[in-house]
């Protein structure tokens, strides 16, 4: 085991510990929070993984905006503060089958893959902001503009779907 | 650092986000999970960059990509999730019924001759 | 030569129902079927005098098996009886133009009288014994139609299906017995069959032979299919005179005549046959003698007189059979013709609202009285002559000189044709009286359309048997002769005798208690009602409750099961889509596990 691994394993833990605690949770605002821990977990994995500039990206845009987003949304639909008990539907058993079932399968898969691949971070150049970006901006420049409009239609979207002066209304007169 | 750690995490938080999805009933958290398992992917796609090395960088890019789309999908999920709640008071996903098939099964598909001549 | 004129002889009329079809309407009356009447009229007439065997062949297309092939082929046999059938085919259609005047279904009927004709000429002329068979199929056809012509009238629309059935039911041993000439000689040609029936098992003979009694049985009106050919007078009278006198029905003797070999090599055929021609002989003559209607009596005069020939071809007298074939297409279809005429002068054919046309209706008197004399069969017209071919042709047998037969049946073919000559002669005097003598009524003669083929039937009813003296084997012999000139002398002089005591009293009152049971015809409709008809009926209704209750409830059953199914698996609709999803990843899963296990 290598020191990287030694990092990672740990990480890792905190990562999957802290995801499993979002869907198990009672209280909404903690699992938000726990979200946080969770993402912030993977953005130290990332950084082990020699990915500095997706690490930075994954701390800004998921803990920084998604979240707060998260957050506005509980919020917004006056969810309590607190323990609730419905959080969960009737649908757990079913789910945790099919969640263990997913989880075997694809660990017995990639356990079976990979089990001697082994990887060579280099110098950790590799995902620096100049290499990544020249990536970006020389070979991924027609996705990365699509994507650019892709979010507008997204902001517009949200915009007509979340104000009650324009939509439906109009047409069918009430949505109550 | 072997391929197998960060691939064994992704499968797990991967798993995580498929019970959150299906058990949860709370739409916030709904999405909460669908942001679980498109983190699982993207480490997915950060540890095989590493690995083989790629030269267009592509896994890296493509998570950058996943990333933008995530915040997107959370921005356009949660107005629809507004939408809902002001609609109908709740955010229970399992409320939402409206796909059920309600009507009642129509008339007897086929009679013998006999019977049709005896309700006559 | 003689073949390629012989091929647009069944052609002509062919074309002539394919162009009068569709087109009849916009013609005038009767021109197309007139005309590709006349054709095959005139150049059956060149093959008949050029009078050479030939033979063409087409084999159209590989059938596998047994090769299928296409073709005509002519002998004496065949050109004389296809010159027949064009005359009185021709003489029927002039007639009809003006019998069915203002009847707006002639053009079809016309075209179907074309396509008739055509498919008699094909069973004729046709050197295959398939398509014989599609000939004989296709005239049955024709005939259901044009008996069928009036189907508005229920009796003439059931008379119809009745004889469609009957003949069917005949049409299937035919069908059978040509399969089992053709497999045994290992072609359907007529002249390979032929050839080959020396060859040819005892058994295979004998099996073949029953199977085209059957066949000719049906088609010919015999004991006991013969119920269907009465009832078919409610066609109107031209399609009496040729389908129902003249031609289809006299084409089971031409067909018996034309395999005479097949029958030469089973003798028990031609003994059962036999003794079906004296039954249906003596029975329908006597059914005649009682019957009321003119047209029926004619038509169980038909069966008679097709009985006659068959027991002349079951004695071995093909030529006898052949000529009286011949005579009596020319008198029979003279005869309805006749009967056709009074009926659209008075306006039925009831033998009590007849009587006393002699002054009013001269030219059908006339044509009619030598129609009636061919009938009986007073000399010199021709029906004395071929009758007394036939009578000559038993007498033979009988006297062990010809033994085709055994001696007792072809005793018992002798005395019923000597009693059939006297029978028919008292009921043909007997409907001759009752239709032209007693109280006068008042009547109008037939336009020249009609009397014109009258007359032209009349020369050859009256003069055939005179022109054929030219040919020594069809000159009458003494002894036969005198005994049927007897005979009916007798049986014309005792309707005499009668209508002179009793004037205007109809002379089957002769038979007594005994005439409702002739005039059914010894009952045989009321049997196959209660037996066959009953059996079908009950069988069918069978069918039915089986097809409701097992098939039925099998179809709906299924249905309603899938229905309850359904049911179940909508309760999983439920629309909560968190299990539509659990779903959904649990089958991606299993489709994940099954790939992983089993690759």
């Amino acid at each position: 085991m290598t020191g990287a691994e030694l990092v990672f394993v740990p990480l890792g833990a905190v990562a999957l510990g802290s995801s499993v605690l979002v869907v198990t949770t009672d209280q909404l605002v903690r699992a938000a929070l726990w979200l946080v821990v969770a993402l912030g977990a993977l953005a130290g994995c990332f950084l082990l993984l020699a990915a500095e500039l997706v690490a930075w990206v994954q701390v800004l845009i998921y803990v920084g905006a998604v979240v707060v987003l998260l957050l506005f949304g509980i919020m917004l639909t006056r969810a309590p503060i607190g323990r609730s008990v419905d959080l969960d539907s009737g649908n757990r058993v079913a789910a945790l089958v099919v969640a263990l079932g997913t989880a075997g399968t694809l660990v017995t898969v990639v356990v079976g893959g990979f089990r001697t691949a082994s990887i060579d971070l280099g110098d950790g150049s590799a995902g620096s902001a100049g290499t990544v970006g020249a990536g970006l901006f020389r070979y991924w420049v027609l996705p990365f503009e699509l994507l650019s409009v892709l979010l507008l239609a997204a902001l517009v979207g949200a915009i007509v779907l979340s104000r009650r002066d324009i939509g439906p209304r109009a047409r069918d007169g009430g949505e109550d | 650092m072997h391929v197998v750690y960060p691939v064994v995490l992704a499968a797990l938080l991967f798993s995580v986000g498929v019970y959150g999805v299906l058990a949860r009933r709370n739409a916030i958290l709904v999405l909460m999970s669908v942001e679980l398992m498109l983190n699982a992917v993207n480490l997915n796609l950060v540890t095989f960059d590493a690995w083989l090395k790629d030269t267009l960088a592509s896994g890296q890019a493509l998570t950058l990509f996943v990333i933008a789309i995530a915040a997107a999908e959370v921005g356009l999920g949660l107005a629809i999730v507004l939408l809902v709640f002001r609609n109908r008071s709740s955010i229970a996903v399992d409320q939402l019924r409206d796909l059920a098939d309600r009507d009642a099964p129509s008339a007897v598909p086929g009679e013998t001759v006999a019977e049709r001549e005896a309700a006559r | 030569m003689t073949a390629a004129l012989a091929v647009p002889v069944v052609l002509a009329p062919f074309l002539a129902a394919a162009v009068g079809l569709p087109l009849g309407r916009r013609l005038p009356p009767g021109i197309v079927a007139i005309a590709g009447t006349a054709v095959s009229a005139v150049l059956a007439i060149a093959v008949a005098v050029s009078s050479r065997p030939a033979e063409t062949l087409a084999r159209l297309t590989p059938t596998g098996g047994i090769a299928v092939t296409v073709g005509v082929r002519v002998g004496g046999l065949s050109a004389t009886v296809a010159v027949m059938v064009t005359l009185v085919a021709l003489a029927v259609q002039v007639y009809s133009v003006g019998y069915l005047r203002g009847d707006p279904r002639y053009p079809s009927y016309a075209a179907l009288v074309s396509l008739f004709t055509a498919a008699m000429l094909t069973v004729v002329l046709s050197a295959d014994l398939l398509l014989t068979y599609a000939g004989w199929e296709v005239m049955g056809v024709c005939s259901y139609f044009l008996i069928g012509h009036h189907w508005e009238r229920p009796a003439a629309s059931s008379a119809a299906v009745k004889s469609f059935l009957m003949t069917r039911f005949g049409d299937v041993g035919f069908l059978f017995g040509v399969f089992v000439l053709g497999t045994a000689a290992g072609s359907f040609r007529i002249t390979d069959v032929l050839a080959a029936v020396p060859t040819m098992s005892h058994t295979t003979v004998l099996a073949a032979a029953l199977l085209m009694v059957v066949g000719v049985v049906g088609k010919s009106a015999q004991f006991p299919l013969h119920s269907w050919l009465p009832d078919a007078m409610a066609g109107p009278a031209p399609v009496s005179a040729l389908i129902h006198a003249a031609t289809m029905v006299a084409a089971g003797v031409y067909l018996v005549a034309l395999l005479f070999p097949v029958f030469l090599a089973a003798p028990l055929a031609l003994d059962v046959l036999a003794v079906l021609a004296v039954v249906s002989m003596l029975g329908a003559a006597l059914a005649a003698f009682a019957s009321a209607d003119l047209k029926r009596v004619l038509a169980y005069s038909t069966i008679s007189q097709l009985s006659l020939m068959f027991a002349a071809l079951a004695v071995g007298g093909r030529t006898a059979a052949i000529a009286h074939l011949v005579s009596h297409a020319a008198f029979k279809a003279l005869l309805f013709l006749c009967a056709g005429a009074v009926i659209t002068a008075v306006g039925g054919g009831l033998l009590t609202d007849l009587g006393g046309l002699r002054r009013a209706m001269p030219v059908t008197f006339a044509t009619m009285t030598v129609g009636f004399a061919a009938l009986a069969g007073f000399p010199p017209t021709s029906g004395f002559f071929s009758k007394d071919l036939v009578v000559a042709a038993a007498g033979h047998a009988a006297s062990g000189e010809a033994a085709l037969v055994t001696v007792a049946v072809a005793w018992l073919v002798a005395v019923a044709v000597l009693l059939t000559a006297g029978v028919t002669a008292a009921y043909a005097t007997r409907a001759w009286l009752l239709t032209f003598f007693g109280t006068e009524r008042p009547a109008r003669e037939a336009g020249p359309v009609l009397t014109g083929p009258l007359l032209a039937l009349a020369a050859p009813a009256l003069l055939l048997g005179l022109a054929a003296l030219r040919w020594p084997e069809l000159r009458p012999e003494w002894g036969s002769a005198l005994a049927s000139v007897a005979v009916v002398v007798l049986g014309a002089g005792v309707v005499l005798a009668r209508w002179r005591a009793a004037p205007g009293r109809d002379p089957a009152d002769l038979l007594g208690r005994a005439r409702p049971l002739l005039a059914s015809a010894w009952h045989t409709d009321d049997l196959y009602e209660r037996t066959v008809a009953r059996a079908v009926t009950g069988l069918a209704e069978r069918v039915v409750a089986v097809d409701d209750r097992v098939v039925g409830r099998a179809v709906t059953g299924s249905g309603r099961n899938a229905g309850r199914l359904g049911g179940l698996i909508r309760l999983s609709q439920n629309g909560n889509p968190q299990l539509y999803l659990t779903g959904l990843l649990a089958g991606v899963l299993l489709i994940a596990v099954g790939v992983v296990v089993l690759a």
